[in-house]
């Protein structure tokens, strides 16, 4: 018996990392899983890890910025799933640059994935949602979005953007039982951080009291509690987890 | 199905308000107590039902009952 057992989730990102970590974590407590990235075939390591678990997933392919691309995997997992319950908004990506330096593909990029990404995903399932007067989303944000960074004002304005999201969404579906929340990360060992330099990933676990770098299943963890009735009186909330490194 | 029936139809399981409130003259929001988000719900549900695009032009004079009869009338629409 798990805690999210006959819920349906749809995560985004689902093929590696955090994407990867939260579909696993929710499989495991009963939920069966559409996964949804860039290309299906990098789905197949998570869709066999949650069919390990006993849990049905299916795949679906989507370039989250894009609309039509969006409803049609709605659709197909409504289709084969029958309900989305939960929605998890967790692809995203840097392209990361100092402000003066940074192209306008390199902003657009990013903020199509992980901004206008969620807001199409969190649109296509809030029909469903309200019609069964039950629901949950969980965004997650970074905490880049709460403090910004210098070379990221992309990927920074983005997460921010994806907590104003929240936030509205959250006061607009509440009245429909339907509650939306935010996970906002610190520093998570996945391979979007592998690739920063070994003196700025110093100075990153110096401003860490826990003096520990993230992983993906402390915040699957946290995506759990969100998205379970463990959180029932929750909405429009940004739940950090990040070792102490920000506390606000 | 007639347009009215349909309409009612749509109306009480959106709002669940009972058949016989549901008169021409009923206002949702005044009379069916409507809120502004079930509201845009039920105009979601009539483009679905009728196969038509409601722009948001026409959809906010949409406030009664009878103004959606009429409207989805003079579009040629049926149920």
């Amino acid at each position: 018996m798990g805690i999210l057992d006959g819920k349906v989730a749809l995560v985004t990102g689902a093929a590696r990392g955090i994407g990867r970590a939260i579909a696993e974590r929710l499989a495991a407590e009963g939920a069966d899983i559409a996964l949804c990235d860039l290309k299906e075939e990098w789905l197949a390591d998570t869709a066999e890890a949650v069919a390990g678990a006993g849990r049905r997933a299916i795949r679906v392919a989507a370039d989250v910025g894009n609309a039509a691309g969006v409803q049609a995997a709605v659709d197909k997992v409504v289709q084969e799933l029958g309900r989305v319950d939960i929605l998890v908004n967790n692809a995203g990506i840097t392209r990361d640059g100092f402000l003066v330096r940074m192209s306008e593909e390199d902003w657009d990029a990013v903020l199509s994935v992980n901004l206008k990404g969620a807001f199409l995903f969190t649109r296509a399932v809030a029909r469903p949602m309200m019609k069964q007067r039950s629901g949950v989303i969980v965004n997650i944000a970074s905490i880049i979005g709460l403090i910004g960074n210098a070379g990221q004002c992309n990927y920074a304005a983005s997460k921010a953007g994806l907590i104003a999201l929240t936030k509205s969404c959250a006061k607009e579906l509440a009245g429909r039982n339907v509650r939306v929340n935010a996970v906002a990360p610190g520093f998570i060992q996945t391979k979007m951080t592998d690739v920063l330099a070994e003196d700025v990933k110093k100075k990153m676990l110096d401003a860490i009291p826990m003096n520990r770098f993230g992983t993906s299943e402390d915040i699957a963890n946290a995506v759990l509690f969100l998205a379970s009735e463990q959180s029932a009186y929750m909405t429009g909330q940004v739940l950090s987890v990040n070792g102490g490194m920000v506390m606000m | 199905m007639a347009i009215e029936d349909k309409v009612k139809e749509i109306i009480v399981e959106q709002l669940g308000v009972n058949a016989d409130q549901v008169k021409p003259e009923a206002s949702f929001i005044e009379d069916l107590g409507a809120d502004s988000l079930d509201t845009v719900e039920l105009v979601m549900a009539f483009e679905e039902e009728f196969g038509a695009e409601i722009p948001d032009e026409d959809a906010e004079k949409l406030t009664t009952v009878g103004a959606v009869i009429e409207y989805l009338k003079g579009k040629g629409l049926s149920a």
